[in-house]
Order: structure tokens, then sequence, then C-alpha cells
């Protein structure tokens, strides 16, 4: 049985919630941004949330991290709750890589040190071995030949799949996509999201915030979508494109796919 | 049938597009304005080169041993001659003074090697900032292995300006980097420890500080502590600079994009590591010109030190001035001065330039 496969079964077995939320509220100063949030992610599960803008798609995501804090409810991930405990909040960082809008590399480090910097400093990998692992996963987005070229010498396209190659090298439980394709030139949205089907098929626990309905179609489990701070609905694509519940749900749903 | 088409071959640009002519036409005559400045400028060097060339070259007096010898109406550079010993080193025995020198040519040396691959960097860097410091006291200070003893009151001269310029910027590099990060703090004691300490030592002349270290300090101790006064200057002056280096580097961490920051946090690094391998390296790179600035001035600033009974390089000079045998030798002193502090300062600014283009990814950042 591939690790696919395996994954799947776990999934359909029911077992394994890896992140949780129960009742999650958060406010940005009056703007009540997250309202009652009780949203449940299974292991190697594959969830696209999608949404209008400020429909507080990306605090969500960004709570699963303590990017951001909420102030009221529980989050869960691996069975650890997110709180004000430092020793927490880095146990999890360490397990869930991100991948962002505008891919935040550090431009004074060149590709290859981007990727060894969290092996080495929080993983305490010896620095060659981390190397031939940041060497491995460039590989995999197809970027090998780049590793000693500074970020700003990429494209977008090419920095955003060092992003996610940086995010693998953490070896994550769970990777997370804050709108990855938002950010890029028409041409070089296909091969990020090439690298993030790739990864898909692997079997990771992916949550992604995108626009990218194809994307959605083909690799999701379950898409959620959001609107002024609440989880409207969230199904199967086949479902949730065909057959949406909500009235929301269809007037966003025709607003971008008849275009 | 097919006509080739032969271009006839390109003709050389005009003769007033390139080259030397092209050149003065387009930075010194393009405009009447230009025109009229270039004549006015050429006019004021042609005013004053000829006169300082013929006092400080032509008509001045190298040798000799009082200012009566200077007689061809030129600069007296016979003073500086007589006295540079003490320029140099203030009163530090004659016989001694090899030590400075074995201590100034072991630090170029050290800073050499760094042009070497084979040489650990932080290994060096540590030897440099941990181990030569101790080394170079004990070079200066004297008390052991034989070497004589030789009080702080006698360290003078350059040497005196530029230890004092060095542990400074040295010391208040470090301190300056940690007052920034403290500042921006979400902790509330750190932020506003480093807050009242930014403040208040801005808001106080170098010369009032000073005086503090040398003069009130030792009234408040209890009586029989007492430590070096050249320590308490130095303590004084790396105080006074920590705190603008600490508002210069924290204009630099104000500019890295808050995104850096999220992705130093989501990959799990702490607080240090992402502030050191993160965030740090990218906001002193930006700084470097206001580091340098600071870094300039505060080694002008050393000068102050005279008010507290301290001769360092201009201090030598003016006390210099006052022998019977050289009166009237003011401005030659501090002509001399000027070149020293000149070539250092613009040294260092010089090497602030080098490293930008060093550091430089060249790249704009995301």
């Amino acid at each position: 049985m591939t690790n696919t496969n395996m994954a799947r079964a776990q999934l359909e077995t029911g077992e394994s919630t890896i992140i949780e939320f129960n009742d999650v509220n958060k406010w940005y100063g009056d703007f009540h941004v997250l309202k009652n949030i009780n949203f449940s992610i299974k292991k190697g599960e594959r969830i696209v949330v999608c949404g209008p803008s400020g429909s507080g798609k990306s605090t969500m995501i960004r709570c699963i991290n303590r990017l951001e804090e909420h102030q009221k409810g529980s989050i869960l991930v691996d069975g650890i709750e997110m709180n004000n405990n430092l020793k927490n909040i880095e146990a999890i960082r360490k397990d869930v890589g991100m991948v962002f809008q505008h891919f935040n590399l550090f431009p004074h480090l060149t590709i290859l040190e981007n990727l060894t910097l969290a092996p080495i400093w929080v993983r305490k990998m010896p620095k060659k071995e981390a190397e031939e692992m940041a060497m491995h996963y460039l590989e995999r987005v197809k970027i090998a030949n780049q590793a000693l070229k500074y970020p700003g010498q990429l494209s977008g396209g090419q920095q955003q799949r060092v992003a996610i190659a940086r995010g693998l090298c953490m070896q994550p439980r769970i990777m997370l996509f804050d709108e990855p394709t938002s950010a890029l030139d028409p041409e070089m949205i296909k091969e990020v999201l090439d690298t993030m089907v790739q990864l898909a098929e692997e079997g990771m626990t992916m949550v992604c915030v995108t626009h990218e309905m194809g994307f959605a179609k083909t690799v999701a489990d379950r898409v959620v979508f959001m609107d002024a701070g609440e989880i409207v609905e969230a199904n199967e694509p086949h479902e949730f494109f065909d057959n949406p519940q909500h009235d929301r749900t269809q007037m966003f749903l025709s607003q971008i796919l008849n275009h | 049938m097919a006509i080739e088409f032969k271009p006839s071959p390109s003709l050389p640009p005009p003769s007033t597009s390139v080259g030397a002519v092209a050149w003065v036409r387009q930075n010194l005559f393009s405009s009447p304005l230009n025109v009229f400045l270039t004549l006015f400028s050429i006019y004021i060097l042609y005013l004053l080169i000829p006169p300082i060339v013929e006092w400080g070259i032509i008509n001045a007096t190298w040798e000799g041993s009082s200012k009566a010898a200077c007689t061809a109406g030129g600069a007296c550079w016979a003073f500086i001659n007589v006295y540079f010993e003490q320029f140099m080193y203030g009163l530090y025995p004659s016989q001694e003074t090899w030590r400075i020198n074995l201590a100034v040519i072991l630090i170029v040396l050290l800073i050499g090697m760094f042009a070497i691959k084979a040489i650990n960097k932080l290994f060096l860097s540590l030897t440099i900032l941990l181990v030569y410091p101790v080394v170079a006291y004990f070079l200066f200070a004297g008390g052991v292995f034989g070497l004589e003893v030789v009080e702080t009151s006698r360290w003078g001269g350059l040497f005196l300006t530029v230890l004092l310029g060095v542990v400074g910027i040295v010391a208040s590099f470090p301190l300056g980097a940690l007052l920034a990060l403290g500042r921006r703090s979400n902790m509330p004691v750190a932020k506003s420890v480093s807050l009242v300490f930014i403040e208040t030592i801005r808001a106080v002349p170098l010369i009032t500080i000073l005086f503090m270290a040398s003069v009130m300090i030792p009234l408040f101790l209890p009586e029989g502590l007492n430590f070096n006064k050249l320590l308490r200057v130095l303590i004084g002056i790396t105080l006074f600079s920590s705190a603008y280096m600490a508002e210069v580097i924290r204009g630099g961490l104000q500019a890295i994009p808050k995104g850096q920051y999220e992705a130093a946090d989501a990959m799990g690094l702490t607080y240090w590591q992402s502030m050191i391998l993160v965030i740090l390296p990218q906001a002193l790179k930006l700084v470097i010109p206001g580091i340098v600035n600071s870094f300039i001035s505060l080694f002008k600033d050393t000068t102050l030190v005279y008010i507290v009974g301290m001769f360092d390089f201009l201090g030598r000079i003016q006390a210099a001035n006052h022998d019977s045998n050289w009166l009237g030798t003011t401005v030659e002193g501090y002509a001399f001065a000027a070149i020293v502090y000149w070539a250092f300062c613009f040294g260092m600014s010089r090497y602030s330039m080098a490293l930008e283009r060093k550091l430089d990814t060249g790249h704009k950042r995301n």
C-alpha cells in the first residue's frame, strides 16, 4: 500500500484529527474577524479555503501556527493546544510548514541557506545533512540548479517553489498555504500549482487558501467557503461546486467561475 | 531576382559626443549656469591652491629645534617633527612604544587573515573580539612577562584617540543593537528600560557624561573603591554612543517587512535566532551609512576627553602649542590634526561603501 493509500485509509476510518478549531473567535479591535469557527481537519486531508477578500480565511489559517492569536475558543494542533505557552508554539511550528503569498524568502541568504536555516537551528541537524536534504527538496521542486543564487535573482514562480521546498525541509506534518499563487504572473501559477498537486498526491496534510478553483476541484478533499468571518459551507469539491447549499456560496461561485 | 541588402558602414560618433571633449561639455558646460559655476570654481581654486602650496610645501621648514628656525615664511613643520612621538603616543615611555606598534601590527595581521580562505571566520572573529583585547591590554599596561608597568595616565596622543574610538565603536555596537531590540520588544520591562536609557543619554551632551564619569562617580563611590579613570571614560563614551547606535539600528529594524518576521516565526526559530539570523543581518545592512556616520562622529567626539584632563591626539597638539620654544605654531598643529582626522574618517567612509557593495545581494527585497 502506498503512502497515499494509507493516508486515504486512515481518513476513511475517520480517525486521527490533526487540527481542531473549537468555537474560535477573534477580533481586530472592534472588528469581529473570526466568528465561532468550529472545524476539524484529519491527518492527510487536503483542505481548500476560499471566500471573498476580508472574509477571514488567511486569519484562520494563520491561527494554526499562531502567527495570529485568537481570543476565544481553542485550537488544537496535533493534540497540543495553542496558547501563550512558547514551548507549545515552538513545538507546533516545527511541525507546520507555511508558504506565504509574498514568498518571504530571506533576501540576504542564498537559496540553499534559506532551506537549511531551520533544519540546522531548529532541528539541530548537522550542516551537511541539512544541505543534502535541501538539495533533495530543491530537486523535487525542479530548481536544484539555482541553489547558490539569491532569492532576488529568481522569478516569482521559482521563488514560490523555493518557499515550498523551504517549508518541506522542516519535514512538517502539516503544510499551510496562504494564497500561494496570488502574487504571481499567470504563466508562473501553473508551475507552483503543479508542485502543490504533487505534494498533495504524496499524502501531506494541506490547508490551502486559494482562489484557484481548478486546484480545489482536482486535489481538495473538502472545500471550505468563508464569508464575513464565518464558515458558511464545507463540502467535498464535487458537491461544493455542483450543488452549493447556500446563497452566498452560489453567488461567490457564480462570480468566480463565470468570468 | 532578390536584391541583397548591404548596409553602409556606420559612421563613427561625432567627436562632440564621445571622449574628453564630450565629457567636459556634458558635465561642466551644459548650460549657462553650469558654465558660470565651472568658471567660478576654477577662479576660487586659482585663488586658494597656489598660496596653500607655497605655505605648506615651497616655503615650509621641515627641520629645526624651535620656532626661531622657521625663517622661510612658510609652515613650520619642524614643530610636528619634533613633537611627533608625543602626538602619536602621548607620554608613553619612548623605549616602550614598540608595545603599541606591536599591538597595531598584530591587529592588522589578524584582520588581514580574513583574506585567507582556509581559516574559520568565526574562530578568527572570536580571536579578534575576545583574545586580542586581553593581549593588547597587557601589552599597553604592562605588569606581566617583565613588561614595565605604564600607568594609563601616561597614555595619550593618537594612540589614546584610536583606543577610545575603537573601544567605543566595538562596544557600543552590540549594546546599541540590544537597546534597539529592547525598544521594539513586547516585554514591558525591556521596552521601558531601553526607552528611558536611550532618551536620557541622548538628551545629555557627551561632555556632561565624561565629566560625570571622571568627577562625579568617584564622589559617589565609597572610599577605597575606585576604578581607573580611563575605564570610566571608556564606559561613558560607550554608553553615549550606544544610545545613538540604538536609534540608527531601530530605523533598520522598522524597514524590514513584516513577512520576514513571520517567515522566521513560522519556521519555529526562537526570538533570538530569528533576530540574529534573519532580521539583524538585513537591518544592519540597510543602515550601514547611518552606523558609519555615528562612528565617524564618535571618533571625532573623543577629543572631548581633554575636559577630564586626558591628552588625546588633539589634546597633545594643543599642549605642545604652549611650548615657549614653539609659540605661534597653532596653525601647523591644527592643520596636522585635520589631515590625520580626515584620513581616519575618510578611511571609515570608504570602508563602509566597500562593505555595502560587498553585502549587496543586488535585489529588491520582497
